[in-house]
């Protein structure tokens, strides 16, 4: 029976779970901002060790808090501080907040009571394993003033100078080289002068050139040489000709503008994510499936700038990489400083770069799936490419032509068992290639 | 020398006068060439400065200028969503059970949806009640996206909101209500719980409020006579599947007899089982599909049919009724039917579609006196529940000025009614007027205000099918427009807040669960209530006390024997109204799917005809004729019934019966419907007291009327081995190459089969490894009812070509149903009169006799698509090898590959493959579903769409198959037998069609091709097809 209602329950739960672990796993982002920060902050007066403390604080609390920004949890930068001024808490109340927060509001205290209240009732995960020494090396790590950004425009200058170089030394030698070409060519010019002011002196009479027929006239007087190159060009446009029929339609290299400034070098190749993660249903369906909105956010709920580095790197492209994370906070409709969805959404228009005729049938999920063909194989470098272009020819040979090399991917494979026995006797090898599985035929890919 | 002979090329150049001689020497042709006529305006000619080289030129420019604009790729957007459903995988389709219950068709289905756009009708296989998909419910899923719906509520011909509407008409209602004025509910029959429930509680807040349940094409008297006999309204519910002998008095069962759905039953007995089938008699008027299918079939009048039953009744109870009037053959066809019906006793059932209660009542009798296992008292049918003296009733009323409102929901009485004129005097007088409607229709125009009412496909609902089988319907897609169904307005009404959804769950866990679960019913679609079995129990006793009362019920039934006999009253000619299986009551009429549908009887599309016998055609001078470009052309007549006439074209139906003819209904239809499909005369005028059967007047009246008539050579010619068939008799005695011999070559002055190597013409390759696709098609268990023609329509994005092109032969349907008649009595007879056929002589007289059906032909069925031939004719003179076999077994066809050249289909023996002459989407010439992107969200994304000039045609279903594959290799497991389908396949209900993998040794097709039956179309041909026909067995034995 074929049908599919999922429960909405069990959906839910998933999307919650890779939303965690997103979170957890992707923070390596902002570890580069807090690296920055570490250097260019002298030690504080506080007890505890912040360097420590910051990486205890990666590893437990950054999912949830930052520094200097309202997230799941509040800012927690000098939170101790605030702590002591505002509420009269002691670093003992922070102490037993951290290790059992549920424990503390169930005292019925009324800061605790109010905090989770703010929050929507979320419970802060108990952290009963932090001794007061980690739990002071975070305090301390927290109470450090915040850096100023100072590093990164420095470097973007330099680059420009170093460039320029280079092309200023290829001009001087093109330069000196049309200069000598020049005094040979003057030189030529005055010694034949002279020669021929010598001859007239001396009355030696120059030999007079002879009227012969142009070469040109000649060429078209005979008619055989006429002939071959009629045909010579007749062919040689044929040749350009064809090239260029044959290429239309074919937009192999096609790198459109799209809204986003969506860069697969930092998701895919710096920060390493699966490319179905975000494509999942290439993994059961025949489109790969541009990712809905919430799929972006499920990760930058949390990572709502880029870090230093990343930016500088962008600024040499022209590209401002937080300005585009708010493009798409703009597009999802989530209020970053509320942090809540506004329900104000505006979908994307992505220009979509790999189009296959409306008369080929092409899923993905044979190919990924069944077949086991990695998405870079067709798709090419995908994780070094800052702006997405069309890395195949996508062209009717080009598909054939991999059907005729790849070996048809039966490992485990309980359908392929007994046909592949069949086949593979039948055409005596071992591996059975996609064509000989009939992968060639007009049918299987047009209907 | 030279010669003196003058040659002269005319008489006039004798002449030596002549102007003409004269003109001809200075000039061609002797009269000038009308140039101006096709050159359009003289003047604007004249004046235009264009000379015919800056023609040429700008000619020459724009098409270059626009070859190099088409090098340009357009820009091609990807919207993904903000946020994606959970349930939704572009490129995954996804399944939904639901219900269709439209007052006319239900029937329990699955819809298939991709990207959240319901694109496909397929069968409920939990579904244990009948009642599958038939072609009308298949092609339902198209007016989901009809352009011409209503996108909101409206007022008096202007827009308003549906808080406007809520108020406004709850004010009024009020008023209404507190004037003691009567507030009438006039419905479809929705058999909905919930509904009841809700008209309940409506008439609890209003009070003086009447619920009148009509039925446009109505079943009143046969409910009248059950709810007489058994105390319940419902109609009799049959399972033919029970039954070894049927016989049928002007009942078609396997069309819309009592609400349809009961061919599935009828077919699994239908194919011999070890030597066993059934034997079905029919008595009828019309061809029906039913009396196509009959193993005999007598046509009579509907009076004499009437006799026929009063005499059936005579016979197999042993009560003496004199029947007179029948004539010695029909009254020999009668006895031999009641002896056959006695000796099969409880495998007996007898059914009649006569409109009137006693003959329905008689009907009752028999099978009670045969204890009939296939007639089944305890469940009765409650798709039909209208009431004809209700609706009459509040017409008198309406006109009488005492009805305060009226609400309508799923009729159409301006339409449907015969008295329609007095029904909208009626609704002048009405104080309040509203009309659920998703269409400005006939009627809905005519009321103040107009509910936009929401597709079934978009709505909630609930039906009672039979007693204690309950079916659901949940929305499959957003409402596409504004739109509120007539619950949820009830719900307004009754100032309930809940929505019409809850309001079911609510009910459902109510009344009928019973401690079952909701979303388990909501995903079957289908719940069989504990009542249906506590029913069994005391149905039981009843049938014990109907025993003991056994005198009383006979007297009564004795009564209505001599009423019927009593009123079968001779009459010179009678006319009984049928509706046909593409069109039904007339409420899908703006469906191009349908209107192209050709009829399974008559194969014409694009109308409906006054059927007439060939006898009485001769006698009043109408012809049909078939015109130079092969199309069917004939007169029209002129119909009379009490002072109504109507002009109707007249096609001349064999087997129709001498002084009876027939009209479909639902034709006709003006409003709320495009030009294209205005098509027919609406038959419902002649309608009247709701009885389909009404004595007529007939006149030719001349005129010639274009028909659209996919079939045109409608006999066999004795040509046995294109539908092989044999009897029952033979079958079970002789050898099966008495009445299925393989055809035979000479080789070497040998016999030897075509199907052997040595006579080949082709090299054979081996197709012994992996899938290798058949398509069975079993002749017994087709019916003809055509709902795999929709459905391979709605899965491979077949275009609808109009009703012109149909005329020139250009239909696109990629699976055609043929069906012929025989010329003699029967097609053995055929067969036998074309062997004896030899000399010059004899052969040019008897082939034209041949052509013509007989008066009362058999007929048979035959689905034919491409046979997907292994050696298949058109892939050898392809020029650009645009179609080519496939190892599976399929005949490809590659479009973009494909130049037109149309050898293919020259060379194909079958005539299956299909030629797109035009760009049938996005093209006003040819404005149906494909011209609007509302329609065109029908469209099945897994299969392209065609353009001009390629060649198209069935095939088999690659996308399905392919599915199919994909989907046991993404879980790495073997297919079953029974998943691989085609659209067809999956549509048949009856059973009639098989796909399967023939190397899979267990699968069922692999059987069916061994079978002794089985037989290849043309196999002489030699082209060695991959669809098996399975030989028509006929049940010929008489008692």
């Amino acid at each position: 029976m074929k049908k599919s209602y999922q429960s909405l329950e069990v959906n839910l739960t998933n999307n919650m779970e890779k939303v965690i672990h997103r979170k957890l796993g992707k923070n390596i982002l902002r570890l580069g901002l807090i690296i920055l920060l570490a250097f260019t902050t002298a030690l504080s007066a506080q007890e505890g060790d912040p360097a420590k403390g910051k990486s205890l604080f990666n590893a437990n609390c950054a999912a949830c808090h930052q520094l200097d920004k309202k997230m799941t949890g509040p800012a927690l930068r000098h939170v101790e501080q605030r702590l002591s001024d505002n509420e009269g808490l002691d670093r003992d109340w922070i102490h037993a907040w951290i290790r059992n927060s549920a424990g503390v509001i169930k005292s019925g205290d009324a800061y605790a009571n109010k905090i989770y209240n703010e929050f929507g009732g979320a419970a802060m995960t108990a952290f009963p394993q932090l001794s007061d020494e980690d739990l002071n090396n975070i305090l301390a790590y927290t109470a450090e003033e915040k850096a100023a950004p100072a590093a990164a425009t420095a470097s973007a200058g330099s680059a420009t100078a170093t460039s320029s170089e280079g092309g200023i030394s290829n001009e001087l030698i093109l330069g000196a080289l049309a200069i000598l070409f020049i005094l040979l060519a003057t030189g030529l010019y005055i010694v034949n002068k002279t020669l021929r002011r010598f001859a007239l002196v001396q009355n030696i009479e120059l030999p007079k050139a002879t009227q012969r027929t142009p070469l040109w006239k000649a060429f078209i007087k005979n008619q055989f040489l006429m002939l071959v190159t009629a045909i010579f060009f007749l062919l040689a446009s044929a040749y350009f000709v064809f090239g260029y029929l044959m290429q239309i339609g074919v937009d192999q290299g096609y790198e459109p503008v799209q809204p986003i400034h969506y860069s697969h070098r930092i998701h895919a190749g710096d920060n390493g994510i699966d490319c179905k993660y975000c494509h999942s249903s290439a993994r059961v369906s025949k489109t790969s499936g541009i990712p809905s909105l919430n799929v972006c956010m499920n990760c930058h709920k949390s990572i709502y700038e880029v870090a230093p580095e990343t930016l500088a790197e962008g600024k040499k492209i022209g590209v401002d990489y937080n300005a585009e994370i708010q493009k798409l906070y703009a597009a999802a409709g989530w209020d970053d400083a509320e942090q809540k969805y506004t329900g104000n959404s505006q979908p994307v228009k992505w220009v979509r770069i790999h189009n296959l005729p409306d008369f080929v049938y092409f899923n993905h999920s044979q190919h990924v799936t069944v077949a086991g063909v990695e998405c870079q194989t067709c798709h090419g470098p995908v994780e070094e490419m800052e702006v997405m272009y069309q890395h195949a020819p996508l062209t009717m040979g080009w598909c054939i032509e991999c059907h005729r090399t790849t070996n048809v991917n039966v490992k485990d494979n309980a359908y392929y068992t007994k046909i592949h026995e069949e086949l593979s006797k039948k055409y005596g090898v071992d591996k059975l290639t996609a064509a000989q599985m009939g992968g060639l035929e007009c049918g299987k890919c047009h209907y | 020398m030279s010669s003196n002979k003058k040659y002269w090329k005319s008489v006039e150049e004798l002449n030596e006068n002549s102007s003409i001689v004269e003109t001809l020497k200075q000039n061609e042709f002797v009269e000038e060439i009308p140039t101006d006529e096709f050159l359009g305006n003289k003047e604007t000619l004249e004046e235009t400065s264009t000379t015919r080289r800056d023609f040429l030129k700008y000619v020459g420019f724009s098409t270059a200028a626009a070859s190099l604009a088409a090098c340009e790729g357009p820009v091609k957007k990807s919207i993904p969503y903000v946020v994606q459903p959970t349930e939704i995988i572009p490129g995954v389709a996804n399944y939904y059970a639901t219900t269709i219950a439209d007052g006319f068709d239900f029937a329990s289905v699955l819809v298939k949806t991709r990207e959240g756009r319901p694109i496909k009708i397929e069968n409920n296989t939990l579904a244990a009640t009948n009642g599958s998909a038939n072609a009308r419910v298949n092609a339902s899923v198209l007016g989901l996206y009809d352009s011409l719906r209503i996108q909101g509520p409206k007022k008096a011909g202007a827009s308003i909101s549906w808080n406007t509407f809520n108020a406004e008409t709850t004010g009024e209602l009020t008023n209404i209500a507190a004037a003691n004025k009567d507030i009438v509910l006039l419905t479809q029959t929705y058999a909905s719980p919930s509904t009841s429930k809700l008209i309940s509680e409506f008439k609890e807040k209003y009070g003086n409020v009447r619920h009148v349940v009509y039925d446009a094409v109505s079943e009143s008297t046969a409910l009248d006579a059950y709810q007489t006999k058994y105390g319940e309204r419902g109609l009799a519910n049959y399972d033919f599947s029970k039954a070894m002998t049927i016989v049928s008095v002007g009942a078609d069962f396997l069309g819309d007899w009592q609400g349809g759905g009961f061919d599935s039953g009828y077919s699994k007995n239908r194919v011999p089982d070890h030597g066993k089938m059934s034997r079905h008699v029919q008595f009828e008027s019309n061809m029906s599909l039913t009396g196509a299918n009959a193993d005999k079939r007598v046509p009579l009048t509907p009076t004499q049919q009437k006799l026929v039953l009063a005499k059936l009744y005579s016979l197999v109870t042993g009560n003496n009724v004199s029947v007179k009037g029948l004539s010695e053959k029909v009254e020999a066809a009668v006895k031999s039917a009641a002896s056959q019906l006695k000796k099969a006793g409880s495998n007996g059932v007898v059914v009649t579609g006569i409109q009137d209660v006693n003959a329905q009542t008689v009907a009752l009798e028999i099978n009670e006196v045969l204890a009939s296992k296939a007639f089944d008292p305890k469940t009765p049918i409650k798709t039909r529940q209208g009431s004809d003296k209700a609706v009459a009733g509040l017409i008198a009323d309406m006109k009488a000025g005492k009805v305060g409102a009226i609400i309508m929901s799923g009729v159409n009485p301006m339409y449907t009614l015969s008295n329609a004129s007095e029904f909208e005097e009626g609704l002048k007088k009405t104080q309040l007027s509203i009309a659920f409607s998703m269409k400005v229709d006939e009627t809905s125009s005519k009321v103040q205000y107009i509910a936009a009412a929401p597709h079934y496909l978009e709505s909630w609902g609930d039906v009672e099918l039979k007693k204690g089988h309950y079916a659901l319907t949940q929305p499959t897609i957003r409402p596409l427009f504004d739109t509120k169904q007539f619950q949820d307005a009830l719900l307004k009404w009754t100032e309930n807040n809940i929505s019409y959804h809850d309001y079911i769950k609510e009910a459902w866990g109510t009344d009928i669960l019973g401690g079952s679960s909701f979303n388990k019913a909501l995903h079957d679609g289908v719940f069989v209530g504990a009542i249906a079995t506590e029913v069994e129990d005391t149905a039981d006793d009843a049938t014990n006390v109907e025993e003991e009362d056994g005198e009383t019920a006979q007297k009564a039934s004795g009564n209505a024997v001599q009423a019927l006999v009593a009123s079968a009253k001779n009459k010179d000619l009678e006319l009984t109204l049928y509706t046909k299986v593409g069109m039904g009551d007339g409420q899908q009429a703006n469906n191009p799917w349908l209107q192209e549908f050709p009829d399974p009887i008559t194969r014409t599309s694009w109308d409906n005809y006054l059927t007439i016998s060939k006898a009485d055609a001769a006698a009043l001078g109408i012809t049909n004729e078939h015109v130079a470009n092969g199309a069917l052309n004939s007169n029209y007549a002129k119909i009379t019934v009490n002072g109504v006439s109507i002009k109707v074209p007249a096609i001349i139906q064999p087997g129709q019966a001498k002084g009876s003819v027939g009209l479909a209904l639902g034709y006709g239809k003006t409003l709320g419907l495009k030009t294209e499909m205005q098509t027919g005369v609406n038959a419902y005028a002649l309608y009247q007291d709701f009885n389909n059967v009404q004595e007529v007047t007939l006149e030719a009246v001349g005129g010639v009327h274009e028909f659209a008539c996919v079939q045109l050579h409608n006999t066999l010619m004795g040509r046995g081995d294109i539908i092989k068939e044999t009897t029952l008799e033979i079958f079970n005695t002789k050898d099966k190459k008495h009445w299925n011999a393989v055809p035979v070559v000479s080789l070497n002055h040998q016999e030897t089969p075509v199907t052997s190597p040595e006579v080949d013409l082709w090299d054979e390759f081996d197709r012994s490894i992996g899938h290798h696709f058949n398509l069975s098609i079993d002749l017994n268990a087709c019916t003809g009812c055509g709902a795999c023609v929709i459905a391979c329509h709605a899965e491979n994005n077949v275009p609808v070509v109009g009703k012109t092109e149909v005329r020139r032969s250009r239909d696109m349907h990629w699976l055609r149903i043929d069906r012929y008649y025989s010329s003699e009595e029967s097609f053995e007879g055929d067969n036998a009169k074309k062997d004896d056929i030899s000399g010059l002589g004899s052969s040019l007289s008897e082939f034209g006799e041949m052509e013509n059906a007989s008066e009362n032909p058999q007929v048979a069925f035959q689905p034919v698509m491409c046979q997907h031939c292994n050696h298949a004719p058109c892939e050898t003179v392809c020029p650009v090898a645009a179609t080519s076999h496939g190892r599976q077994g399929q005949n490809h066809m590659a479009y973009n590959r494909c130049v037109g050249t149309r050898y293919c289909a020259n060379n194909c023996p079958y005539k299956v493959r299909r030629f797109n002459w035009f760009l049938y989407n996005g093209n006003d010439e040819f404005d149906y579903h494909m011209n609007d992107d509302l329609g065109r969200m029908v469209l099945n994304p897994d299969v392209v769409v065609r353009s001009r000039g390629v060649m198209e045609k069935c095939s088999m279903c690659i996308q399905m198959t392919q599915k199919t594959i994909l989907d046991a290799k993404r879980d790495g497991r073997e297919i079953k037998d029974g998943e691989f389908q085609t659209a067809c396949s999956a549509a048949c209900s009856s059973g009639a069609m098989t796909f399967g993998d023939i190397n899979d040794k267990e699968s069922k097709v692999s059987e069916l091709l061994k079978d002794n039956r089985m037989y290849h179309l043309l196999e002489h041909v030699g082209t060695k097809p991959n669809v098996q026909y399975q030989t028509k067995v006929r049940n010929t034995t008489e008692a």
